[in-house]
Protein backbone atom coordinates (compact mmCIF):
# COMPACT_ATOMS: atom_id res chain seq x y z
CA UNK A 1 0.00 0.00 0.00
CA UNK A 2 1.28 2.80 -1.32
CA UNK A 3 1.86 5.90 1.70
CA UNK A 4 -0.94 8.78 1.52
CA UNK A 5 0.46 11.80 -0.15
CA UNK A 6 -0.34 15.31 1.05
CA UNK A 7 -3.48 16.95 0.50
CA UNK A 8 -4.70 13.26 -0.58
CA UNK A 9 -8.09 12.01 1.56
CA UNK A 10 -8.52 8.75 0.12
CA UNK A 11 -6.62 5.99 -2.34
CA UNK A 12 -9.00 3.46 -4.34
CA UNK A 13 -6.43 1.28 -6.49
CA UNK A 14 -8.17 -1.43 -8.75
CA UNK A 15 -6.64 -4.09 -10.68
CA UNK A 16 -8.50 -5.53 -13.43
CA UNK A 17 -8.13 -8.56 -16.35
CA UNK A 18 -8.16 -5.97 -19.63
CA UNK A 19 -11.44 -7.78 -20.82
CA UNK A 20 -14.32 -5.65 -22.39
CA UNK A 21 -16.39 -6.99 -19.86
CA UNK A 22 -14.61 -5.03 -17.22
CA UNK A 23 -15.52 -1.65 -19.04
CA UNK A 24 -18.52 -1.14 -17.45
CA UNK A 25 -16.97 -2.67 -13.70
CA UNK A 26 -14.39 0.01 -13.89
CA UNK A 27 -16.72 3.09 -14.68
CA UNK A 28 -18.94 1.98 -11.87
CA UNK A 29 -16.59 1.35 -9.16
CA UNK A 30 -14.49 4.56 -9.93
CA UNK A 31 -18.08 6.41 -9.66
CA UNK A 32 -18.92 5.43 -6.93
CA UNK A 33 -15.90 5.87 -5.41
CA UNK A 34 -15.74 9.37 -6.73
CA UNK A 35 -19.44 10.18 -5.07
CA UNK A 36 -17.69 10.68 -1.76
CA UNK A 37 -16.52 13.95 -3.05
CA UNK A 38 -20.32 15.02 -3.80
CA UNK A 39 -19.94 15.77 -7.53
CA UNK A 40 -23.01 16.86 -9.81
CA UNK A 41 -24.60 13.88 -11.74
CA UNK A 42 -23.39 15.65 -14.52
CA UNK A 43 -19.83 15.51 -13.43
CA UNK A 44 -19.80 11.51 -12.38
CA UNK A 45 -21.35 11.41 -15.89
CA UNK A 46 -17.99 12.85 -17.46
CA UNK A 47 -16.00 11.06 -14.82
CA UNK A 48 -17.68 7.49 -15.92
CA UNK A 49 -17.29 8.71 -19.62
CA UNK A 50 -13.52 9.08 -19.45
CA UNK A 51 -12.52 6.09 -17.43
CA UNK A 52 -14.77 4.28 -19.85
CA UNK A 53 -12.70 5.53 -22.55
CA UNK A 54 -8.89 4.90 -20.75
CA UNK A 55 -9.79 1.57 -19.90
CA UNK A 56 -11.11 0.48 -23.50
CA UNK A 57 -7.35 2.17 -24.97
CA UNK A 58 -6.56 -0.47 -22.55
CA UNK A 59 -8.15 -3.49 -23.77
CA UNK A 60 -8.52 -2.80 -27.48
CA UNK A 61 -4.99 -0.71 -28.33
CA UNK A 62 -2.32 -1.50 -25.46
CA UNK A 63 -3.17 -5.49 -25.04
CA UNK A 64 -5.13 -5.78 -28.69
CA UNK A 65 -7.98 -7.70 -27.25
CA UNK A 66 -5.30 -10.62 -25.80
CA UNK A 67 -4.69 -10.66 -22.21
CA UNK A 68 -3.13 -8.17 -19.84
CA UNK A 69 -4.00 -6.35 -16.60
CA UNK A 70 -5.50 -2.47 -16.34
CA UNK A 71 -4.30 -0.83 -13.18
CA UNK A 72 -6.35 1.59 -11.95
CA UNK A 73 -5.65 4.52 -9.44
CA UNK A 74 -8.16 6.86 -7.81
CA UNK A 75 -7.44 9.90 -5.15
CA UNK A 76 -9.51 11.88 -4.22
CA UNK A 77 -8.02 15.01 -2.84
CA UNK A 78 -8.70 18.46 -0.72
CA UNK A 79 -10.39 21.05 -2.30
CA UNK A 80 -13.16 18.53 -4.39
CA UNK A 81 -10.64 17.34 -6.91
CA UNK A 82 -10.57 13.76 -8.04
CA UNK A 83 -7.21 12.11 -9.96
CA UNK A 84 -7.68 9.12 -11.68
CA UNK A 85 -4.74 7.25 -13.03
CA UNK A 86 -5.26 4.11 -15.59
CA UNK A 87 -2.18 2.32 -16.20
CA UNK A 88 -1.09 -0.64 -18.66
CA UNK A 89 1.95 -2.96 -19.67
CA UNK A 90 0.57 -3.07 -23.06
CA UNK A 91 2.41 -2.39 -26.38
CA UNK A 92 2.37 1.36 -25.93
CA UNK A 93 1.73 4.45 -28.15
CA UNK A 94 4.26 5.31 -30.96
CA UNK A 95 2.77 8.77 -31.25
CA UNK A 96 1.31 10.54 -28.02
CA UNK A 97 0.41 13.77 -30.01
CA UNK A 98 -1.23 12.21 -32.90
CA UNK A 99 -3.10 9.31 -30.62
CA UNK A 100 -4.97 12.05 -29.18
CA UNK A 101 -6.04 14.28 -32.51
CA UNK A 102 -10.05 13.72 -32.53
CA UNK A 103 -10.88 11.07 -34.51
CA UNK A 104 -7.23 9.77 -34.89
CA UNK A 105 -7.45 5.47 -34.92
CA UNK A 106 -5.05 2.67 -35.46
CA UNK A 107 -7.99 0.56 -35.97
CA UNK A 108 -10.09 2.00 -39.24
CA UNK A 109 -11.73 -1.93 -39.44
CA UNK A 110 -13.45 -1.90 -36.27
CA UNK A 111 -15.50 1.02 -36.42
CA UNK A 112 -13.63 2.77 -33.76
CA UNK A 113 -14.69 6.74 -33.71
CA UNK A 114 -10.94 7.61 -32.72
CA UNK A 115 -12.94 10.03 -30.01
CA UNK A 116 -11.07 8.29 -26.90
CA UNK A 117 -8.61 11.20 -26.09
CA UNK A 118 -10.97 13.61 -27.37
CA UNK A 119 -14.03 12.63 -24.72
CA UNK A 120 -11.41 12.04 -21.85
CA UNK A 121 -9.64 15.91 -22.24
CA UNK A 122 -13.51 17.56 -22.95
CA UNK A 123 -14.73 15.81 -19.73
CA UNK A 124 -11.86 15.97 -17.30
CA UNK A 125 -10.50 19.36 -16.63
CA UNK A 126 -6.61 18.25 -17.07
CA UNK A 127 -5.04 14.66 -19.22
CA UNK A 128 -2.07 13.59 -19.20
CA UNK A 129 -0.28 10.70 -20.93
CA UNK A 130 2.91 9.10 -20.31
CA UNK A 131 4.00 6.23 -22.89
CA UNK A 132 6.97 4.03 -23.89
CA UNK A 133 7.00 1.92 -26.63
CA UNK A 134 6.83 -2.03 -25.45
CA UNK A 135 6.74 -0.92 -21.96
CA UNK A 136 3.02 0.61 -21.51
CA UNK A 137 0.78 3.40 -21.02
CA UNK A 138 -0.21 5.71 -18.30
CA UNK A 139 -3.26 7.99 -18.73
CA UNK A 140 -3.83 10.49 -15.64
CA UNK A 141 -7.17 12.39 -15.57
CA UNK A 142 -8.12 15.29 -12.84
CA UNK A 143 -10.98 16.60 -12.44
CA UNK A 144 -12.40 19.32 -9.73
CA UNK A 145 -15.90 18.48 -8.63
CA UNK A 146 -18.61 19.06 -6.13
CA UNK A 147 -20.08 22.11 -4.07
CA UNK A 148 -16.35 23.12 -3.12
CA UNK A 149 -15.75 24.16 -6.81
CA UNK A 150 -18.83 26.42 -6.57
CA UNK A 151 -18.18 28.00 -3.48
CA UNK A 152 -14.15 29.18 -4.79
CA UNK B 1 -46.35 -3.93 -33.98
CA UNK B 2 -44.25 -4.10 -31.16
CA UNK B 3 -41.57 -6.80 -30.45
CA UNK B 4 -39.13 -7.33 -27.91
CA UNK B 5 -35.49 -8.50 -28.18
CA UNK B 6 -32.63 -8.79 -25.86
CA UNK B 7 -30.91 -5.24 -26.15
CA UNK B 8 -33.93 -3.28 -28.22
CA UNK B 9 -37.37 -3.41 -29.29
CA UNK B 10 -38.48 -2.50 -32.74
CA UNK B 11 -41.85 -0.11 -33.93
CA UNK B 12 -42.56 -0.53 -37.79
CA UNK B 13 -44.91 1.53 -39.85
CA UNK B 14 -44.65 1.02 -43.49
CA UNK B 15 -41.27 1.49 -44.19
CA UNK B 16 -40.14 3.37 -41.12
CA UNK B 17 -38.47 1.41 -38.43
CA UNK B 18 -38.02 2.71 -34.80
CA UNK B 19 -35.66 0.38 -32.75
CA UNK B 20 -35.49 1.75 -29.13
CA UNK B 21 -32.13 0.94 -27.69
CA UNK B 22 -31.80 -0.05 -23.92
CA UNK B 23 -28.86 -0.12 -21.15
CA UNK B 24 -25.60 1.42 -21.91
CA UNK B 25 -23.50 1.44 -25.06
CA UNK B 26 -19.86 1.00 -24.61
CA UNK B 27 -17.46 -0.91 -27.04
CA UNK B 28 -18.57 -4.27 -24.95
CA UNK B 29 -22.20 -3.75 -25.58
CA UNK B 30 -21.17 -2.26 -29.37
CA UNK B 31 -20.37 -5.79 -31.16
CA UNK B 32 -23.52 -7.76 -30.22
CA UNK B 33 -25.91 -4.32 -30.86
CA UNK B 34 -24.06 -3.47 -33.75
CA UNK B 35 -24.59 -7.46 -35.23
CA UNK B 36 -28.15 -7.44 -34.31
CA UNK B 37 -29.38 -3.96 -35.72
CA UNK B 38 -27.04 -5.27 -38.96
CA UNK B 39 -29.48 -8.62 -39.50
CA UNK B 40 -32.84 -6.72 -38.61
CA UNK B 41 -31.74 -3.55 -41.17
CA UNK B 42 -30.61 -5.87 -44.12
CA UNK B 43 -33.57 -8.21 -43.59
CA UNK B 44 -36.14 -5.06 -43.32
CA UNK B 45 -34.10 -2.56 -45.15
CA UNK B 46 -36.06 0.25 -43.83
CA UNK B 47 -36.63 3.83 -45.80
CA UNK B 48 -36.03 5.54 -42.61
CA UNK B 49 -34.76 4.16 -39.35
CA UNK B 50 -34.96 6.41 -36.05
CA UNK B 51 -32.78 5.12 -33.36
CA UNK B 52 -34.49 5.99 -29.96
CA UNK B 53 -32.06 6.70 -27.20
CA UNK B 54 -34.41 7.58 -24.47
CA UNK B 55 -33.39 4.37 -22.86
CA UNK B 56 -30.17 4.99 -22.70
CA UNK B 57 -27.88 5.39 -19.54
CA UNK B 58 -24.79 5.26 -20.81
CA UNK B 59 -22.86 5.90 -24.06
CA UNK B 60 -19.27 6.67 -24.68
CA UNK B 61 -16.98 6.85 -28.11
CA UNK B 62 -17.87 3.76 -28.74
CA UNK B 63 -21.53 4.15 -29.73
CA UNK B 64 -20.45 7.01 -31.53
CA UNK B 65 -18.45 4.36 -34.05
CA UNK B 66 -21.37 2.37 -33.95
CA UNK B 67 -24.05 5.14 -35.10
CA UNK B 68 -21.54 6.17 -37.63
CA UNK B 69 -21.42 2.72 -38.72
CA UNK B 70 -25.41 2.32 -38.93
CA UNK B 71 -25.84 5.39 -41.14
CA UNK B 72 -22.60 4.00 -43.32
CA UNK B 73 -25.33 0.76 -43.91
CA UNK B 74 -28.43 2.28 -44.04
CA UNK B 75 -27.07 5.15 -46.99
CA UNK B 76 -25.92 1.87 -48.51
CA UNK B 77 -29.45 1.06 -48.69
CA UNK B 78 -30.56 3.52 -49.37
CA UNK B 79 -32.28 4.94 -46.47
CA UNK B 80 -32.52 7.51 -43.81
CA UNK B 81 -31.20 7.69 -40.39
CA UNK B 82 -32.02 9.65 -36.81
CA UNK B 83 -31.60 9.54 -33.61
CA UNK B 84 -34.48 10.49 -31.35
CA UNK B 85 -34.50 11.35 -27.03
CA UNK B 86 -31.16 11.03 -26.32
CA UNK B 87 -30.28 11.85 -22.69
CA UNK B 88 -27.83 14.79 -21.67
CA UNK B 89 -24.92 12.60 -21.05
CA UNK B 90 -25.55 10.92 -24.37
CA UNK B 91 -26.20 14.64 -26.05
CA UNK B 92 -22.83 15.90 -24.50
CA UNK B 93 -21.16 13.29 -26.31
CA UNK B 94 -22.90 13.29 -29.58
CA UNK B 95 -22.33 17.48 -29.75
CA UNK B 96 -18.23 16.85 -29.35
CA UNK B 97 -18.18 14.51 -32.15
CA UNK B 98 -20.22 17.34 -34.23
CA UNK B 99 -22.59 14.04 -35.08
CA UNK B 100 -25.40 16.42 -35.81
CA UNK B 101 -23.70 17.31 -39.09
CA UNK B 102 -24.20 13.55 -39.77
CA UNK B 103 -27.38 12.23 -38.43
CA UNK B 104 -30.47 14.46 -37.36
CA UNK B 105 -30.77 14.62 -33.66
CA UNK B 106 -33.84 15.26 -32.35
CA UNK B 107 -34.08 18.80 -30.92
CA UNK B 108 -31.50 19.93 -32.91
CA UNK B 109 -31.42 22.08 -35.77
CA UNK B 110 -28.48 21.64 -38.03
CA UNK B 111 -28.56 19.58 -40.79
CA UNK B 112 -29.48 15.59 -40.96
CA UNK B 113 -31.65 13.03 -42.80
CA UNK B 114 -34.60 15.13 -42.48
CA UNK B 115 -37.29 13.73 -44.63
Amino acid sequence: MKKRVKGEINRFELKLPAISVNESVARAAVAVFCAQQDPTATELADIKCAVSEAVTNCIVHAYREKSGLCYITVCLLEGGTVRITVRDTGCGITDVKRAREPLFTTDAAGERSGMGFTVMENFMDRLLVRSCRGKGTTVTMIKRVGRQKEED
Amino acid sequence: MIRTQYRFDIRKRDRLLVVRLFGEIDHHGAATLRREIDELLLRERPARLVLDLSRIEFMDSAGLGFLMGRLRLLRELGGTMAVSSPNEGVRKILRLAGMERFIEIEGETEKGDRR
